[in-house]
């Protein structure tokens, strides 16, 4: 393609990424480093139902006096990005003098918002996306070996996690784990614990909210590989054949090969959306025992008072965790795409 | 036929006339946003009753009400030009200055609101309160008749109760509480520290002081309570709760007066639970003499960011919306009602108990939101046993702290 034909031609998509993926990620990097303007308080007496009291208010004409000189707030540098609820520098250095030990130093380093975040969303991130190729990879041959008329079915139900709304998907499960659930039930059955409770639990509240995710993703995966599976070389398939591999052997050389490319795919969205874990986290009420970045977004703006700047940092630290996870699968594209 | 049309379009006719009349020689637009409960519906359909060809009324009631009142009072002119909120919630409002004072409003069509139902802050009237509410002791008659106790006046007289029900083999977690993990596991400890006369702040400032002897025996009493709730309880709030207790799984919680009337229909539970769901007043904790709960108000607001017209309106027609005329037979059970004409229920004793004993209004300070939303994230790793009370508090504190900061509050 002519480089003009090419310009003219993702012009658009490019104006719409700058419109909303660019200026908002800008919006927010600016956001994330200023702070609200000082509060002014004066001593106020209010009245009501229930008699008056004396009390603190903040004095809007002064405050808002100090806005209108500052609109975006004070300028605040990286103050909020290494404060305690974030990368939580002196924290970590204040526990890393005083430690006994390593087991101790992990244990305080967990009780910082920050970091009891990132040792979900990582463990989340690790254990789902394999999980989710490797049962994507399974559901998708055996779709593809099974009789043509029942095919059709199968991939319908084979997709149904993918297409139930997260927040429901996970609210239904997370009844069902319920003591008094299917699944609860069985399990203190099973286990010979009749007070044995998943959501009690902050190990099977993790393994609870990984089973999800898989069973949430698995789908796509699945459906990408299916997918792939139709476009593999039927030629070679037969002579693999007729040279005696077995169905495995067949599989491993020649199906899986073929599908490497996907898998790479699949691994990057993968980790993109496992990263941003959410849902369930929410559905599941699991935040006692679970927490994600986003939920820590979400947490900030959810509250009575709002704290911007926070929520800004920790989205910025997101993308930031996201362009780092994702690294090596681009290098490698890179690499792949400079070899030819 | 035609003759009963003829007397229902008469009296359709004469009852809009009479609304009219309430409402006034008003005109502009009502916009109302606020949460999604009975009481609230009933409010916002008298406030209805005011449209006219020239005043238009509208409402948007949703739980997410707070997310999105404040935004939609921001711009100018603001979306919503009424927003139904509650003690704690006006304060964001109040915040980010985006409510006016009714005063001049109160003068010219208010003078028949009750006075106590005007909320002044600094001297101006920023909102009308209509409904009041508070968490109060809710019980099952019948299980306290089978230990042979009365129903307990302090939190350690409770838990005495909950052993002898779990001992004599009634039930086994026989304890409900909203503890569930943000908002309401913080509310609880609110209470509770109220009710050890702790104060949250030091005095005349924003820093925050609840790591000490109150903070401590809050959070231990707390630990004992839940030694005797359903062990999922950091994922149960106020529904899971009731559900629990319609259920018959409990015999003692801490509820909101609000909810009391859904227990006590005949809705979701066999008679022998909901003939015996009993209210009672609020509990002392640690022989203290202030009840370990706080008192709450509903009320509504007028948007700043809108013309006088709408303004006035708004106020003519939210009067209208909590005046006497909106109580009859099906909405007199919805609320405690703040309203000339309210007549008590006995699923509202529990309210007016609160009130009597002389609990405390949940603190209305700029920036008790952040110390609420920091308790919330950081109580439940004492209550499962992760770390000491002290330092759970510690972690309340630096919370706290960190947000404070950044919202300009503490320097």
């Amino acid at each position: 393609m002519k480089h003009k034909t090419f310009f003219w031609f993702v012009l658009p998509s490019s104006l719409a990424m700058l419109l909303f993926i660019f200026f908002p990620i800008v919006s927010v990097l600016v956001q994330s480093v200023h702070v609200d303007t000082e509060q002014v308080i004066k001593e106020v007496t209010n009245c009501g139902p229930f008699g008056c009291e004396t009390t603190t208010s903040v004095d809007q004409e002064a405050t808002q006096a100090l806005k209108r000189e500052h609109p975006l707030g004070r300028f605040a540098g990286l103050t909020t990005y290494l404060d305690r609820r974030h990368l939580a520098v002196d924290e970590v250095k204040l526990a890393w003098n005083n430690t006994s030990g390593l087991g101790d130093f992990v244990k305080q380093l967990v009780n910082l918002p920050f970091y009891k975040a990132m040792s979900f969303t990582l463990a989340y991130t690790f254990i789902v996306t394999p999980l989710v190729i490797i049962f994507g990879f399974i559901i998708a041959v055996a779709v593809n070996g099974a009789v043509k008329w029942l095919r059709g079915p199968l991939i319908f139900f084979s997709l149904l996690p993918m297409l139930v709304t997260p927040l429901v998907g996970s609210l239904i499960l997370f009844w069902m784990v319920d003591a008094r659930g299917v699944v609860g039930a069985a399990l203190q059955y099973l286990a010979g614990d009749p007070n044995l409770s998943v959501k009690a639990s902050t190990p099977y509240t993790w393994v609870m909210l990984m089973v999800y995710g898989v069973w949430h993703s698995a789908p796509f995966a699945f459906i990408v590989y299916y997918a792939g599976l139709q476009s593999v070389n039927k030629d070679t398939l037969e002579s693999a054949m007729i040279d005696g591999a077995s169905r495995w052997e067949q599989i491993r050389y020649v199906v899986i090969p073929h599908l490497l490319p996907l898998t790479t795919f699949i691994a990057l969205m993968q980790l993109m959306d496992n990263f941003r874990v959410f849902e369930p986290i929410v559905s599941f009420s699991a935040s006692a025992h679970a927490t994600s970045l986003s939920w820590a977004i979400y947490n900030d703006l959810g509250g009575e008072t709002q704290q911007l700047s926070s929520a800004a940092a920790t989205s910025v630290l997101t993308i930031l965790g996201i362009c780092i996870l994702l690294l090596p699968v681009l290098i490698r594209t890179w690499r792949d795409f400079t070899h030819k | 036929m035609l003759l009963r049309k003829l007397t229902l379009a008469v009296t359709l006719a004469l009852s809009a006339n009479a609304v009219y009349a309430s409402c006034g020689d008003i005109s502009g637009t009502v916009s109302i946003v606020g949460n999604e409960f009975p009481a609230i519906h009933t409010v916002a359909k008298g406030a209805t009753e005011c449209a006219t060809d020239k005043v238009t009324v509208v409402s948007n009631l949703t739980a997410d009400h707070q997310k999105i009142n404040l935004p939609g009072m921001q711009g100018d002119p603001a979306e919503y030009t009424s927003a139904i909120i509650a003690n704690s919630s006006i304060i964001a409002l109040m915040n980010e200055d985006v409510i006016r004072p009714l005063d001049d409003l109160v003068a010219k069509h208010g003078a028949d609101i009750p006075k106590n139902n005007l909320i002044s802050i600094d001297g101006k009237v920023m909102a009308v309160a209509f409904m009041a509410n508070s968490q109060h002791l809710v019980y099952r008659k019948d299980v306290l008749e089978e230990i042979g106790v009365e129903p307990p006046a302090t939190y350690e007289e409770f838990l005495a109760a909950a052993q002898m029900i779990r001992d004599k083999g009634i039930m086994e977690n026989p304890v409900g509480g909203a503890y569930k993990s943000g908002w309401n596991l913080a509310q609880e400890f609110v209470n509770m520290y109220i009710g050890h006369g702790g104060e949250f702040y030091k005095p005349g400032t924003a820093e925050v002081s609840i790591n000490n002897a109150q903070g401590v025996a809050s959070l231990e009493m707390m630990k004992s309570l839940t030694e005797f709730m359903n062990p999922d309880f950091l994922t149960h709030d106020s529904n899971a709760t009731g559900a629990e207790m319609e259920a018959g799984n409990v015999a003692l919680m801490n509820m909101w007066g609000s909810r009391t009337g859904a227990l006590m229909d005949e809705e979701g539970s066999e008679e022998v639970v909901y003939s015996n769901i009993t209210v009672s007043g609020p509990m002392t904790v640690g022989g203290g003499s202030m009840p370990a709960t706080t008192l709450w108000w509903d009320g509504w607001t007028v948007a700043k960011n809108t013309s006088d017209e709408n303004a006035e309106a708004t106020f003519v027609a939210m009067k209208n919306g909590t005046s006497p005329g909106i109580l009859n037979d099906e909405t007199m059970g919805e609320a405690v009602w703040m309203i000339e004409g309210y007549k008590p229920a006995p699923v509202n004793a529990g309210v007016f108990a609160t009130i009597k004993a002389g609990a405390k209004p949940y603190p209305m300070l700029p920036y008790h939101g952040l110390l609420h939303t920091a308790l919330g994230d950081n109580l439940s790793d004492f209550l499962q046993g992760k770390e000491s009370a002290e330092q759970a508090l510690a972690d309340v504190e630096a919370a706290y702290t960190t947000a404070a900061k950044e919202k300009g509050f503490l320097n």
